[in-house]
């Protein structure tokens, strides 16, 4: 972004101006797709985490199917970052060799995947808030961001018809399914919220038409999911309580340790390649 | 059009508007030798598949005298596939004497079921695998039987999801619906 603006402003100076509201564009974009990209590579992660050790077989190789679906929506947006960049980093080195404050992953995203009904609920909820995300995110200006919004949709979509009869089925189930769906809801509530926060630099992009403004999709979320989970008879108050800081490098305790299982290989033998 | 898939009497032999559109960027392309050539190129994970019949081969172009970028598309995101299928498209191409190639990924369009060809459909169903059908209740592929029931959302990769046979208890997969 740097060479950019200084490349042009050589030769004219009527456009430094300009040039700098484009320059902070570009790095707003850049903090964009990598922040999509950390949210996608953390909860990619944390389902791979189920890779045998799912309660059966065929949730095993679901689980990690999802999985695999989010690392492959973060390989799209790293790509994207590294070029908006334009060091010449590569997507592994995006994943691999940054720390915990310079991840911005959201916090929910991060948390360890506990019994199998929290990873559900976890699930359902990111769902349902990607559904109303991306659907807006498809019509973003950039394009590039647009199409990897219209490809990650489907996958959406599917992932969502997997995880509402997951939880019709706890939620009804017997006690102890209810009890866990009721536990995995109370642990989740307070990070709920920070899926509707919108930094300043993400509002500026949602004012270019790039970002969406994740605010308006809370009345949504919170009248879905309640409407929901309600037909169980689970009552859900509401996404307000806030425990916030992911996006600011900000994590709970539990990122450390994931990344640190992650990065492990690519730490210890950089560059390694399958 | 009726496309009442469970339907098979009355089935109208039509061509989906997006395979017709594939069809035609085939068709108009100056690079009709590297088509042929990449005919020979198929899904790693479905032996039988052609890239072509399964909607991933999208376009050639050419910048340069000889120098060609072949477009494809990936089913799932986070096909683990790609890789490979970027060797054997080199490959095809460098044994056929075209050795300056190489593979761009293009996220739009983004890849859907109604990209594969009814071709792709038969090569599909020939190694025992459910098509894509329009209600996601496929038939299964061994005896036919509409009875069939499922198992797990996803089969052995991220296209498929897992069924059971209630008439003859066969497995299966089946390429699930994207649209």
């Amino acid at each position: 972004m740097q060479a950019t603006s200084s490349n042009k402003t050589n030769s004219s100076n009527t456009t430094i101006g300009a040039e700098k509201t484009h320059s902070l564009l570009n790095e707003n974009r850049y903090r964009f797709a990598l922040a999509l990209a950390d949210d996608a590579v953390v909860l990619g992660h944390r389902l791979s985490e189920w890779c045998s050790n799912a309660p059966f077989l065929e949730e095993d190789i679901a689980l990690t199917n999802v999985s695999l679906d989010y690392i492959g929506r973060a390989r799209m947006f790293y790509q994207y970052a590294t070029e908006l960049e334009g060091k010449g980093h590569s997507e592994d080195q995006m994943a691999f060799f940054r720390t915990e404050r310079e991840y911005t992953n959201l916090l929910i995203l991060e948390l360890p995947i506990g019994d199998f009904a929290f990873t559900m609920v976890r699930q359902f909820f990111v769902d349902v808030f990607y559904k109303l995300y991306l659907e807006q995110l498809m019509t973003s200006t950039d394009e590039r961001i647009a199409a990897i919004a219209a490809k990650s949709i489907k996958e959406t979509r599917y992932h969502l018809k997997r995880s509402e009869p997951w939880i019709r089925q706890l939620s009804e189930g017997t006690e102890e399914s209810r009890s866990r769906i009721n536990r995995a809801l109370d642990e989740l509530k307070s990070f709920v919220g920070e899926l509707f926060i919108m930094p300043e630099w993400e509002t500026q992009l949602a004012n270019e038409g790039i970002a969406v403004d994740r605010k308006t999709l809370q009345q949504d979320w919170d009248a879905y999911v309640q409407k929901f989970l309600g037909e169980s008879n689970i009552e859900f108050e509401d996404s307000k309580t806030l425990i916030r800081g992911g996006r600011e490098g900000i994590h709970t305790e539990h990122l450390g340790h994931l990344l640190s299982e992650m990065q492990y290989l690519q730490r210890a033998h950089p560059g390694l390649e399958w | 059009m009726i496309n009442h898939e469970g339907d098979h009497a009355l089935q109208i032999p039509t061509l989906h508007p997006v395979f017709a559109e594939r069809i035609k960027i085939r068709s108009q392309s100056e690079y009709q030798k590297l088509w042929t050539i990449l005919d020979s190129v198929h899904d790693p994970e479905l032996p039988g598949v052609t890239i072509w019949d399964l909607g991933i081969l999208q376009d050639i172009k050419s910048h340069a005298d000889n120098a060609f970028t072949i477009v494809i598309t990936l089913t799932y995101s986070g096909c683990p596939a790609v890789d490979a299928i970027k060797q054997d498209i080199i490959k095809a191409l460098s044994k056929a004497g075209y050795d300056q190639v190489n593979v761009e990924i293009s996220l739009t369009p983004a890849w859907n079921t109604n990209m594969i060809s009814p071709e792709g459909h038969k090569q599909i169903a020939a190694l025992n695998i459910a098509p894509p059908v329009t209600n996601d209740a496929p038939d299964c592929p061994v005896c036919g039987s509409h009875k069939t029931q499922l198992l797990s959302q996803f089969g052995s990769t991220s296209c498929k999801a897992f069924y059971r046979c209630e008439q003859c208890s066969e497995t299966f997969d089946y390429f699930k619906q994207l649209e």
